[in-house]
């Protein structure tokens, strides 16, 4: 058998134990998307509450709390980058790192020295290779969030920001996770989380005015008990988020390595059809000429 | 006779709603009832349990950890980190 068959017949078998591979990364995504989805809608009920009372206490009672008032410089920030922990995703990962990267610049430009926190093995990879520092990363379920991670993230971003910034601690955290729009758009998004922003707005109908809470204990107590919290299930929403965006980038880019892996099957193909049928010529042409070569 | 309506969430999940007549709960300070007519509040919520008495059915309980809930205009919203219904005598009531 010539060479070249076997060569071509080597890439078929290669290609195609890819394209299953992709095939079932693909429909392993396809099924999760819709669990991931449903828990971004179960998640919706707790951040809308805790939404309302936040801005009920927030904007009604004269309440100075170190998480609502901005403070007059900002001299560290910190950028919380969310990405996934497996590749195989398209440029799920890479999105929200450039989007990160573009943050950071900024920050930067305003002169503010940036503290990194990472999720996703993909961005510690990101930022190990190019030696750069971060202060805290959390591996392990990008595309399954769990609460108490959430939890874990938003006790270590509240603790450094109540830390002074002498003593390393960060004066405003903002968030980079993708959005997920639709199944085939998905957006790499930028949250400033705290300080809060408390925006004023006219009330459109009587059922939007908030009612005049009375407070047990204290507002400011109130307040206490509800800003972690709102921290926390904001991070875990757009952890969420992120879970829903991978597992459709990842569905996607699997869906389009499937095709090509298709295609360069077909490719192969035929040019190992092509090489076998130029072998047969060839041996005819030889078998010819010899007998000719006999006769004469 | 007006109404409560009340809704229980967790941070992940959703767990009750619907008409009830009282809802007690525990607050940092001790406990608080609230019945229909009652004036806003908003409450840190202590680990414990809360007890709610819907409008029809029988009353049940529920086990939350730590939230808190706002009362207005007869709406009483609980938010808990984690919530669990005690029994199955409220799932009729879903």
């Amino acid at each position: 058998m010539g060479a070249q068959i076997r060569v071509y017949r080597q890439k078929i078998a290669s290609t195609s134990s890819m394209g299953k591979i992709f095939k079932a990364m693909e429909l392993i995504a396809t099924s999760r998307i819709g669990k991931a989805r449903s828990r971004v809608s179960a998640s919706m009920p707790y951040a809308r509450a805790i939404t309302r009372a936040v801005s009920a206490v927030a904007s009604q009672s004269e309440v100075e709390h170190p998480l609502t008032t901005e403070p007059e410089q900002v001299r560290r920030s910190a950028v919380l980058v969310m990405t996934s922990d497996r590749g195989l995703a398209g440029a799920y990962s890479v999105s929200a790192i450039k989007q990160a990267e573009s943050l950071i610049e900024l920050l930067h430009g305003e002169g503010k020295e940036i503290s990194t926190y990472i999720v996703g093995r993909k961005a510690q990879a990101y930022f190990d290779f190019r030696n750069r520092d971060y202060a805290r990363v959390w591996t392990g379920d990008t595309d399954a969030p769990k609460f108490e991670t959430a939890q874990e993230i938003g006790e270590a971003l509240l603790e450094a920001f109540n830390t002074p910034y002498e003593e390393g601690g960060v004066e405003e955290i903002h968030v980079v996770f993708t959005q997920f729009k639709s199944m085939v758009l998905q957006e790499p998004t930028v949250i400033r989380l705290l300080p809060l922003e408390v925006v004023e707005e006219e009330v459109q109908r009587e059922s939007d005015l908030l009612p005049l809470y009375e407070y047990e204990p204290e507002p400011e107590q109130v307040l206490d008990a509800l800003l972690p919290r709102y921290i926390e299930s904001r991070i875990f929403a757009a952890m969420l988020q992120a879970a829903a965006s991978e597992l459709a980038a990842r569905q996607r880019a699997m869906k389009a390595a499937g095709d090509n892996a298709n295609e360069l099957i077909k490719k192969y193909t035929r040019l190992r059809n092509n090489a076998r049928q130029a072998e047969i010529t060839q041996e005819l042409s030889e078998i010819v000429a010899g007998a000719d070569a006999l006769s004469a | 006779m007006a109404e409560l309506e009340v809704e229980i969430v967790a941070a992940d999940h959703f767990v009750w709603s619907g008409a009830a007549e009282l809802v007690k709960a525990r607050t940092s300070d001790g406990e608080i009832g609230v019945m229909p007519g009652h004036s806003p509040v908003l409450a840190v919520l202590a680990a414990g349990e809360l007890a709610i008495v819907p409008s029809n059915g029988e009353r049940f309980t529920v086990q939350a950890d730590g939230g808190f809930f706002s009362v207005d205009h007869d709406r009483v919203v609980i938010v808990a980190d984690n919530a669990q219904l005690d029994d199955a005598v409220a799932v009729g009531n879903r």
